[in-house]
C-alpha cells in the first residue's frame, strides 16, 4: 500500500478498494485489469496485464524470409494483413528490393480497406455497447429516430421511421426469447449509458447494418490477395498480375471486371464513413459532453513512424506524417527513426521475461526475450489463480518499448494530432467540420486540443481516419488506373527473388501506419535465412507496463482519475480501455535471437 | 423462456412463406435436394435456439473475423435468430465476472445440451499461464465448459491442429483441443482461418437436422474436406496442358496459368477454396495469384516454403478422398507429382491424337 509519483507526472495512490477486471472482454486476445478507486469512485491506480504470449518470432528463426509474411500474419486476424505488410517491406529493406509503383498502389489500397473495416469493426461491434444500451432501443419512438438520423446524416438513404420500427422489432423479439446471446450480463441499467431510447435504436440499428457491410469492405483484399482473413502477400510486389485486354484476361488476377469491383467496394466504405461512421460518433458523443476525460498521455506525448505514402520510400509524400510529440509540446516535432539503438527500445522489468540487465532497454535488432513467469511477493493468490496482481515486480506478457525513454501513445489520435500540428489540410478541415457539428449538438464550445485529449477524442479520430482512408483508397485506385493506362502493368519485382543473390549478411525494418497506431517489425537475415525477427507493434507500445523509471504506459495512465458510477460494472473502464482498441494478440507475441532456450525439449 | 427457432423467426415479423424460402435456401446451400426443405422445416419449428459458449485459447481471432464475414447465413441472423451465443469474449457486452458468470449459467442450465467453439489452443508450457483467464490457465476454463458439453467445435487451425504457435520449436508447448478433450466428440473445422460460410454451414447443419455432419478419419466434416483444391481449381487444366506460371509477374501468371511450380499447395491440401471460393465466393488465393499454403493441412508450417514446389507427396486420382491420403501420406512417394504431370501429358497427347 503506497502512494507515489511517477516520473511522467501521474500519482498512484492504490490504497483503495481494488477491482479486477479479468477477461477484459470485446478486445482481441486476452487481458487483465486492476484498478484502485477511492471513496469517490474515482480511479487513483491503474494496472494493465497482458495475459495471452505465443512466441512467433522464435518459431521464425531459420526459416525462408519470403515465407515470413505468413507466420507473421498469423499475429493478429483482426488487423489481418498489416504485419504482413510490415514483413514484405522488412525484407525488401534489408535485401534492397524496389517494388513497382502498382505493387505499392495495391498494397495500401489492401492496407486501407484493413483501416476501415478495422475502425468500423471496432466501433460498431467491440466498442459501441460501451455507449450505446440495446435494451434502452425498445423504448424509442421510431419516428424520432428517423428524424434524428436525418438530422445527423441527410444523405443516408437508411432513415425512414418503417426501417427503424422493423429494426426495434426484431431486437424486441430477440430480448423477450429470453436467450440474450451477446447482450447478456450488461450492464443496462447502469446510468452511466446517456443516450436517449432515440439515438440508441439508431446506434443499434448502425451495429447491424456495419456487420452486414463489412463483409462487403474486406472484398479488396479477396480480389488482391485471395481471402479475408488473412490474404497472401508476395517479397516483391503484390502476387495479383494485371491482364487488362489480352488473352485470358477473363482467368487473370486483375482484369477490367476485378478492377471495377475493387471501385464499387471503395465507394461503399466512402458512403458508409461519410453517411453513418463519422455522424454516429460525433452524435453519440454529443451525449457524453461532460466526460472529456481519458486522455492520459494521448495527445500529450505520442508517436507514429509516418505512413500512406504517395510513393514508397520517399517519405516527404506521406498523407500521414510521422514524428515525436513530448509533453504536449504541438510546436514542436521530433524526427523519428526506427533504425536509431537509441531511439525505441524495450524494457522488461515488469514483464515475464528475462534480460541480462533489466535496467537497460535493446533496439529491437538487438532484442532478446526469454520468457520468466514469476509473481511478485504481495500477489493475491498463487501461481495458476491470480486474484490480485502485484504490479511493483513483473505483471504482463506485455514488455515496455520506449521512445528515448519516454513512454509515448501510438494510434489514430496520435496520427491526427501529429498530422494536425503539421498543417495537414484534410486532417484540420475534418477535425475543424466534426468538432463544429459536436458543439452544436452538445451546446458547447470545446476546443480542438480539449476534444482530442480524452477517450472520445481518441474515438473520434479513429472514425475520421476511417474516412480519410476511404479517399485515400479512391485516390490509389484513380493512379493505379492511370499506370496501366501509361502502359505499366508491372506488380512484382523479381530480380532479387532467388536468394543466391542475397548478401551473406542483412538487416532492414518496414513500418506501417497499422489500424491501432506504429508497427514495425525488424529483421536480420544470414546465409539466405532468418536469424532474427522482432515485431513491435501499438498495443506493446499502449498496453506496456511500468518501465524501470515507473513511467505508466497508455493504457494505465489514460484510467488516472477517471470517475466509475459503479465500481463492480466497470464500463467506464472498458469505455477507455476500448477507446485504444487493444489487440493482445499483437502485443505479446515477442521473441528473440535465444528464444529456442524457451522450448521445453527434453534430451535423453 | 425459451423458445424455437421458428417461434423466434415468427416473433420477428417473418411470415411462413419466408420462413420456408428461408428453409429452401439454406437447403441448398448445404447442397440438399428439395425433399429435405420439409425435415429442415420440421427441424426450426420444434428446436429451441442452442447456446453456444464460444471460447478464446492461444489464437488471432481470425477464426471469428471469418464468421462475421458470413453471406448465406448472415452472421447477424446466425446470431439473433440461430444460435444463442452466450459467451464469445470478442464481442459480448459482460466483462471480469459477469462473464464469466454466464459460463456457469449456462452450464448448469443446459447441462450436456450446449455447444463448444473453440477457437485457438491451451498451452501447457509455464503451467499454463501463457493464456491467463479469469486469473487462472485457459486449459481449467476449457476442461469446465467442455465437461458437460454436447460437442465441440474445433475452428480452425489452432484448435483443430496446433497452428502457427505450435510450430517449431512450440515455445509455448500449445496443443490442439483434441489432445486435451478425450471424452466429445469434436467436429475439427481447419483452415486459417476457414471459410466464414463452411463455418455457419457447420452451425446451420447442426441446429437444422440435430445432429453433427458426417466426418471423415480426421474429424472434418466430408461435406467440405473431401476433396482437395487441385481436384476442383478452375485453374486445372492448365495444369494438364503443362501451362505453368514460372515468375511471379510473367506471362502465365498474367494468363492465369497453374501456380504448381510457384509452389501452389492446391494438390495436397483438402478443403473448399476452389469450389465454394472466399468471401461470397469473390475469389480465392489461387484466383488472386499466389498459389495455396495449405492452410486447412495438419501442421502445414512445417512442410517447407509456400514457394518450394511438391515433389515428394504421393499424388491420388481425383476421386480420392482425405481417407485415403490420410492412410498413405506416411509413406511419401518421391517424384509422384512429376508422374501426375507426366500422365496428364500423355493424356493429352491421346486427346490430340484422337483429334487428329
Amino acid at each position: 500500500m503506497s502512494i507515489k509519483t511517477t516520473p511522467n507526472g501521474y500519482t498512484l495512490d492504490d490504497t483503495g478498494r481494488r477491482v479486477v477486471i479479468d477477461p477484459v472482454t470485446r478486445i482481441e486476445g486476452h487481458m487483465r485489469c486492476e484498478v484502485n478507486v477511492d471513496e469517490n469512485n474515482i480511479i487513483r491506480n491503474a494496472v494493465s496485464t497482458g495475459t495471452m504470449w505465443r512466441g512467433l518470432e522464435v518459431i521464425l528463426k531459420g526459416r525462408d524470409p519470403r515465407d515470413a509474411w505468413a507466420f507473421v500474419e498469423r499475429i493478429c486476424g483482426v488487423c489481418t494483413g498489416c504485419h504482413a505488410l510490415a514483413s514484405v517491406r522488412a525484407v525488401e529493406d534489408a535485401l534492397g528490393i524496389q517494388i513497382p509503383p502498382n505493387a505499392h498502389l495495391i498494397r495500401e489500397m489492401m492496407a486501407k480497406t484493413l483501416q476501415v473495416h478495422d475502425h468500423v469493426v471496432h466501433f460498431y461491434h467491440l466498442h459501441a455497447l460501451d455507449w450505446v444500451n440495446p435494451i434502452n432501443a425498445l423504448k424509442a419512438d421510431p419516428k424520432a429516430t428517423s428524424i434524428l438520423q436525418q438530422t445527423v446524416s441527410p444523405h443516408h438513404p437508411l432513415s425512414s421511421s418503417g426501417y427503424f420500427r422493423d429494426i426495434q422489432n426484431r431486437i424486441k423479439k430477440f430480448v423477450e426469447s429470453g436467450q440474450l446471446g451477446p447482450f447478456k450480463n450488461g450492464y443496462w441499467d447502469n446510468s452511466a449509458y446517456r443516450l436517449s431510447p432515440e439515438a440508441d435504436l439508431m446506434g443499434v440499428t448502425h451495429y447491424l447494418e456495419a456487420l452486414d457491410l463489412q463483409k462487403e469492405f474486406v472484398k479488396v483484399h479477396t480480389v488482391f490477395g485471395g481471402k479475408n482473413p488473412h490474404p497472401n502477400y508476395l517479397v516483391g510486389g503484390v502476387p495479383c498480375a494485371i491482364n487488362m485486354d489480352g488473352d485470358l484476361a477473363a482467368g487473370a488476377p486483375l482484369n477490367m471486371e476485378r478492377l471495377m469491383f475493387v471501385k464499387a467496394r471503395i465507394q461503399e466504405m466512402i458512403d458508409f464513413n461519410k453517411n453513418v461512421y463519422v455522424p454516429d460518433v460525433i452524435a453519440i458523443a454529443s451525449f457524453y459532453k461532460n466526460q472529456l476525460w481519458g486522455g492520459g498521455i494521448g495527445a500529450k506525448s505520442i508517436m507514429d513512424y509516418g505512413g500512406c505514402p504517395k510513393v514508397y520510400g520517399d517519405k516527404s509524400t506521406d498523407q500521414l506524417p510521422g514524428g515525436v510529440i513530448l509533453n504536449d509540446n504541438w510546436d514542436e516535432i521530433l524526427p523519428v527513426d526506427p533504425r536509431d539503438p537509441e531511439q525505441v527500445q524495450e524494457f522488461v522489468t515488469h514483464s515475464w521475461y528475462k534480460y541480462p540487465d533489466e535496467s537497460a532497454g535493446l533496439h529491437p535488432w538487438d532484442g532478446i526475450t526469454e520468457a520468466n513467469y514469476e509473481l511478485g511477493p504481495d500477489t493475491r493468490g498463487t501461481r495458476t489463480n491470480i486474484e490480485e496482481i502485484d504490479e511493483d515486480a513483473k505483471y504482463s506478457w506485455i514488455k515496455a518499448p520506449r521512445w528515448r525513454g519516454h513512454a509515448v501513445e501510438v494510434g489514430p489520435l496520435s496520427r491526427y494530432v501529429l498530422a494536425y500540428a503539421q498543417d495537414v489540410g484534410y486532417v484540420k478541415e475534418q477535425v475543424h467540420r466534426s468538432l463544429g457539428m459536436f458543439n452544436q449538438l452538445a451546446g458547447t464550445n470545446v476546443d480542438a486540443k480539449t476534444a482530442l485529449q480524452s477517450t472520445i477524442g481518441r474515438t473520434l479520430a479513429r472514425a475520421l481516419e476511417s474516412e480519410y482512408a476511404s479517399d485515400m483508397m479512391m485516390d490509389d485506385w484513380h493512379q493505379l488506373i492511370a499506370n496501366i493506362k501509361a502502359g505499366d502493368s508491372n506488380t512484382a519485382n523479381m530480380e532479387k527473388w532467388d536468394p543466391s543473390t542475397w548478401p551473406k549478411e542483412a538487416k532492414g525494418v518496414g513500418t506501417v501506419c497499422a489500424p491501432r497506431g506504429a508497427l514495425g517489425h525488424w529483421i536480420r537475415i544470414k546465409d539466405g535465412k532468418i536469424d532474427n525477427y522482432q515485431a513491435v507493434v501499438p498495443t506493446t507500445w499502449n498496453g506496456s507496463p511500468r518501465d524501470p523509471k515507473g513511467n505508466i504506459g497508455a493504457f494505465e495512465a489514460s484510467l488516472m482519475n477517471t470517475p466509475v458510477e459503479r465500481a463492480d460494472e466497470p464500463v467506464e473502464i472498458l469505455r477507455t480501455l476500448h477507446s485504444f482498441d487493444p489487440c493482445l494478440a499483437c502485443s505479446t507475441h515477442v521473441m528473440s535471437e535465444d528464444g529456442e532456450e524457451l522450448a521445453t525439449v527434453k534430451v535423453r | 423462456m425459451t423458445e424455437t427457432f421458428y417461434e423466434v423467426l415468427r416473433r420477428q415479423g417473418i411470415t411462413r412463406r419466408s420462413f420456408l424460402k428461408f428453409c429452401s435456401l439454406t437447403a441448398a446451400s448445404l447442397g440438399l435436394g428439395p425433399a429435405f426443405v420439409g425435415k429442415f422445416a420440421h427441424a426450426m419449428e420444434t428446436k429451441p435456439r442452442i447456446p453456444v459458449l464460444w471460447l478464446h485459447g492461444l489464437e488471432c481471432t481470425c477464426c471469428t473475423e471469418s464468421f462475421i464475414r458470413s453471406a448465406n447465413p448472415l452472421a447477424k441472423d446466425v446470431i439473433l435468430s440461430m444460435i444463442s451465443l452466450d459467451y464469445d469474449d470478442t464481442i459480448m457486452a459482460a466483462a471480469g465476472h459477469h462473464a464469466e458468470a454466464i459460463l456457469d449459467e449456462i452450464i448448469k442450465e443446459y447441462k450436456g445440451k450446449y455447444i463448444l467453439a473453440c477457437e485457438g489452443n491451451p498451452p501447457l508450457n509455464q503451467d499454463g499461464m501463457s493464456c491467463i483467464l479469469g486469473g487462472k490457465p485457459y486449459l481449467e476454463q476449457l476442461k469446465k465448459v467442455a465437461e458437460h458439453s454436447m460437442a465441440i467445435i474445433s475452428w480452425g487451425s489452432c484448435a483443430s491442429w496446433g497452428c502457427v504457435q505450435a510450430a517449431k520449436p512450440n515455445p509455448t508447448h500449445a496443443v490442439p483441443i483434441h489432445k486435451v478433450i478425450h471424452d466429445k466428440p469434436i467436429i475439427k473445422v481447419p483452415g486459417c482461418p476457414p471459410i466464414p460460410e463452411v463455418m455457419t454451414a457447420v452451425v446451420a447443419y447442426i441446429v437444422t437436422f440435430g445432429k453433427l455432419p458426417e466426418l471423415d478419419r480426421q474429424g472434418r466434416p466430408k461435406m467440405f474436406y473431401s476433396q482437395r483444391i487441385h481436384d476442383k481449381c478452375y485453374r486445372r487444366p492448365h495444369f494438364d496442358a503443362g501451362q505453368f506460371v514460372e515468375s511471379w509477374d510473367d506471362e502465365g501468371a498474367r494468363k492465369g496459368y497453374c501456380l504448381y511450380k510457384m509452389g501452389c499447395k492446391g494438390p495436397t491440401t483438402y478443403n473448399a477454396c476452389s469450389t465454394i471460393r472466399w468471401n461470397e465466393g469473390t475469389s480465392f488465393p489461387i484466383q488472386a495469384g499466389h498459389g495455396c499454403i495449405g492452410c486447412s493441412e495438419d501442421a502445414f508450417w512445417d512442410k517447407g516454403s509456400w514457394y518450394a514446389r511438391l515433389t515428394d507427396i504421393k499424388q491420388f486420382g481425383i476421386e480420392s478422398n482425405a481417407d485415403k491420403v490420410g492412410a498413405t501420406v506416411a509413406g511419401v512417394v518421391g517424384a509422384a507429382t512429376v508422374a501426375h504431370m507426366a500422365v496428364s501429358a500423355v493424356k493429352r497427347a491421346q486427346q490430340k491424337g484422337e483429334q487428329e
